[in-house]
């Protein structure tokens, strides 16, 4: 199936589910990020529970500190 | 209020502008932004802001210059290594423009002084380069109704996001609470390159021109995100939780919190 991931459409294994997705992509600091999948929040405790499906968009949002 | 002629000569490069003109020049002039945190981010803000005459800038920091600031915290210079970095911040602004009305605030800002320290405030922005303070600055503006922008820089990366009461989410709707310290890299642990932190700053000094002067779309309900490696700009679409514990239908949070403060701030 395709997903659309940060805005790349590439080819993922069928009916993977968040956390794998994550493993896949090598989120950095995984228990960190926030995921937004077609346009909603997916709670943290959802990732496993949360199937995903042809043409599904998911961005990661990571912690951004610095600045100073 | 009428410009004189350096006024006029100054500012004309804004003036000439026909979604500015004059208008939008005395809405700046009567403008006033706060600046928390004086270093990457901050640098470039309150260079910009202080340029384009904003009437009254506040600006927060309470370190010192550190040698290592420099490669990107360009407000300040050699010569300005071990002084307080709010009243360096301030020198630099009025040699550039010695119009706005800049005041120098040396102190950290925590629960009890940062509803006082935003009051007087249009706009604010927030140069913090830690967690606990971003959380901090965020909660204050959702209870005060102050707009602000968010932006945060790591490695070859930002983000930013501008957060207006009343239209999109705000930093909490996004990322709910702070991390543990040393839980997600910081720059000081993974590095941040130099002129990064002068695209991002400008964005949010952009960001604070356009809400004073009422022009064009700001980052409200975006995240934008840039990759300076990649030289990629992109806008992501977020959405206001309604159970946000700050902005949403039934807040827990109702006065500002103090966090731990993350190591990555103690530079």
């Amino acid at each position: 199936m395709t997903l659309v991931v940060a805005g790349n459409s590439k080819e993922y294994p069928d009916g993977i589910n968040l956390t794998r997705l994550i493993e896949l992509e090598k989120v950095e600091t995984p228990m960190y990020v926030t995921v937004a999948l077609n346009d909603d929040f997916v709670e943290s405790g959802g990732f496993e529970s949360t199937t995903l499906k042809d043409g599904d968009r998911v961005e990661f949002l990571y912690f951004m500190g610095g600045g100073r | 209020m009428a410009f004189s002629d350096e006024q006029l000569t100054r500012y004309s490069r804004h003036i000439i502008l026909k979604e500015f003109g004059v208008k939008g020049q005395k809405k700046l002039s009567r403008g006033r932004v706060l600046i928390v945190g004086a270093g990457g981010l901050g640098s470039p803000a309150a260079l910009y802001l202080a340029a384009a005459g904003v009437g009254c800038i506040g600006i927060i920091d309470a370190d010192e210059v550190d040698l290592s600031n420099l490669q990107r915290q360009i407000i300040h210079g050699t010569n300005d290594v071990g002084k307080p970095k709010a009243d360096s911040a301030r020198a630099s602004m009025l040699a550039v423009n010695p119009e706005p009305e800049v005041r120098a605030i040396r102190a950290f800002v925590n629960a009890g002084n940062i509803l006082d320290l935003i009051r007087d405030y249009d706009f604010i922005i927030d140069g913090t380069d830690n967690f606990p303070a971003k959380f901090l600055v965020n909660d204050a503006c959702v209870l005060a109704g102050k707009a602000f922008s968010h932006a945060g820089i790591l490695r070859f990366n930002g983000q930013l996001m501008t957060y207006v009461p009343g239209q999109g989410p705000c930093y909490r709707c996004v990322f709910k609470e702070p991390p543990p310290p040393e839980a997600v890299p910081t720059c000081r642990q993974a590095g941040v390159i130099g002129a990064l932190a002068g695209v991002v700053g400008s964005i949010q000094a952009m960001e604070a021109v356009k809400y004073l002067a009422g022009i064009g779309d700001l980052l409200t309900g975006v995240l934008l995100t840039y990759d300076a490696l990649k030289t990629a700009f992109r806008r992501i679409s977020l959405p206001r939780r309604a159970d946000c514990a700050v902005c949403g239908e039934a807040p827990s949070i109702t006065a500002p919190v103090d966090y731990a403060r993350a190591a990555c701030d103690l530079s």
